[in-house]
């Protein structure tokens, strides 16, 4: 016999459903009046240091339809590669967006700054990303991905260092549609299937 | 503060791919999730301590009425305590809410369920867990409903759950059931989850000690999100 691990039973995950806006996006779904605004629609604010950027994209099902009844949360560092919380982060940051994906179209979109590569121990560094967690109808348990930019040399990550089919990293980055507008497509099943990770 | 995050226990979560819930067949990534120890951009996340709430944010009775309205149905009060898996509280974390009313429709442009609206229920609320790790809502039972997964399927009693601990990497969205109601086991929903024990922590329990005599009746929803390592060493093989 041996001594018992005191570890609690974790809660697992279930489906965010259809309707998973009047929760977390109300505005989105016709409530008039909600009782408080949405949280995450702003993740740096106007005096946020660093090169404001547009991100645009949608999420697309193995049948190739954008779904149109899905939220995406971002997480992400300051311009100087400092997550808020952190020493030294950038106040005007929240780092935390909130968006849900348009009713018709599908495409979800949000402003923010570019985030630095953030650094890890030694002398590694991640270069500038932006993690993703993907809800909705039909996904039992929350999706998560990252976005990078085109721009930067990815060689030195070593999270996708860990990816052993090459060609799949290019699911992770972003493609520039002007100086500082980006498109993000996730592709969550079939040919192109965006990278998912159990971080 | 620091430490990497607990891996997921396997075969806890729903598998992506879960046929008897249709929605999920086209909505399933095929290919294995990358695995990976937890780093700074998991670690840290968002907070939520400063928000300020309103009055009656916890409270789906009020927080959508009219003026001296209530909404109707079975007054309930949910409590629970957020905690991670080595027991500790999580305080100062933000939980939100959504639910349908007592007739099983939700208050959304999408929902045609031809149950009434109620015009004093809303359906979302939101808190933010106390020093011990604790919540409280007040709210209306909400009623079963049927969905459009078979010819006859109708969802368990359920209140949807958003939760964020501390770290991204926690993040959760789940659902809370009612003890005793036998459209749980009837639902490819709730028996996405391949594990039985696990499926029953999703099942608040009847709680009459914390029953309000001639008011509502208490259920009680513990949720437990990913724990830490206590970080004895500081060396790190593979960089993260
Ligand atoms: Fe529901």
């Amino acid at each position: 016999m041996v001594q018992k691990l005191d570890r609690l039973g974790l809660t697992p995950s279930q489906t965010a459903g259809p309707y998973v806006h009047i929760g977390l996006a109300p505005e989105a779904c016709g409530i008039e009046k909600p009782p408080f605004p949405t949280l995450g629609t702003e993740i740096a604010g106007p005096a946020a240091k660093g090169t404001r950027i547009t991100v645009r994209g949608r999420v697309v099902d193995g049948g190739d339809l954008p779904l149109r009844d899905c939220l995406i949360e971002t997480w992400q560092a300051d311009a100087a590669g400092i997550y808020p919380g952190q020493q030294g982060a950038d106040p005007a940051v929240t780092g935390f967006g909130r968006f849900p994906a348009d009713f018709t179209s599908g495409e979800f979109s949000f402003e923010t700054v570019r985030p630095g590569a953030v650094d890890l121990p030694g002398d590694q560094a991640i270069p500038p990303h932006i993690s993703f967690w993907i809800f909705a109808r039909g996904i039992n348990h929350g999706l998560h991905t990252r976005m990078y930019f085109p721009e930067d040399n990815l060689s030195g990550d070593p999270l996708l260092a860990r990816i052993e089919h090459r060609d799949r990293i290019a699911t992770l980055v972003a493609e520039a549609r002007g100086e500082t507008e980006y498109w993000f497509e996730i592709r969550l099943q079939g040919a192109g299937e965006t990278v998912f990770f159990d971080i | 503060m620091t430490g990497a995050l607990f891996p997921r226990q396997a075969g806890l979560h729903p598998p992506a791919f879960t046929p008897g819930y249709k929605t999920s067949v086209l909505r399933s990534p095929q290919r294995a999730l990358i695995s990976f120890g937890s780093g700074p951009s998991e670690e840290t996340g968002p907070a939520f301590g400063h928000v300020k709430l309103g009055e009656h944010d916890n409270d789906l009775l009020l927080n959508h009425a009219r003026p001296g309205q209530s909404a109707i149905g079975e007054r309930i009060i949910v409590h629970g305590r957020l905690l991670d898996e080595g027991g500790r509280p999580i305080p100062g974390a933000l939980i939100e809410i959504w639910q349908a009313n007592a007739g099983g429709r939700y208050r959304h442009k999408k929902d045609g369920y031809l149950a009434p609206l109620d015009p004093d229920f809303g359906g979302c609320g939101r808190a933010i867990t106390a020093e011990d790790g604790s919540y409280v809502f007040r709210t209306i039972k909400p009623g079963a409903y049927p969905w459009p997964n078979g010819p006859n399927e109708w969802r368990p009693a359920h209140i949807h759950f958003s939760i964020f601990g501390h770290s991204f990497g926690q993040r959760l969205i789940s659902q809370m059931y009612f003890e005793g109601d036998p459209l749980i086991a009837r639902c490819p929903i709730a028996q996405t989850i391949p594990d039985k024990e696990a499926l029953n922590r999703l099942v608040a329990a009847l709680d009459m000690a914390e029953t309000k005599p001639m008011d509502a009746i208490a259920y009680k929803f513990d949720i437990v999100l990913r724990g830490r390592r206590q970080t004895h060493f500081e060396n790190r093989l593979e960089g993260m």
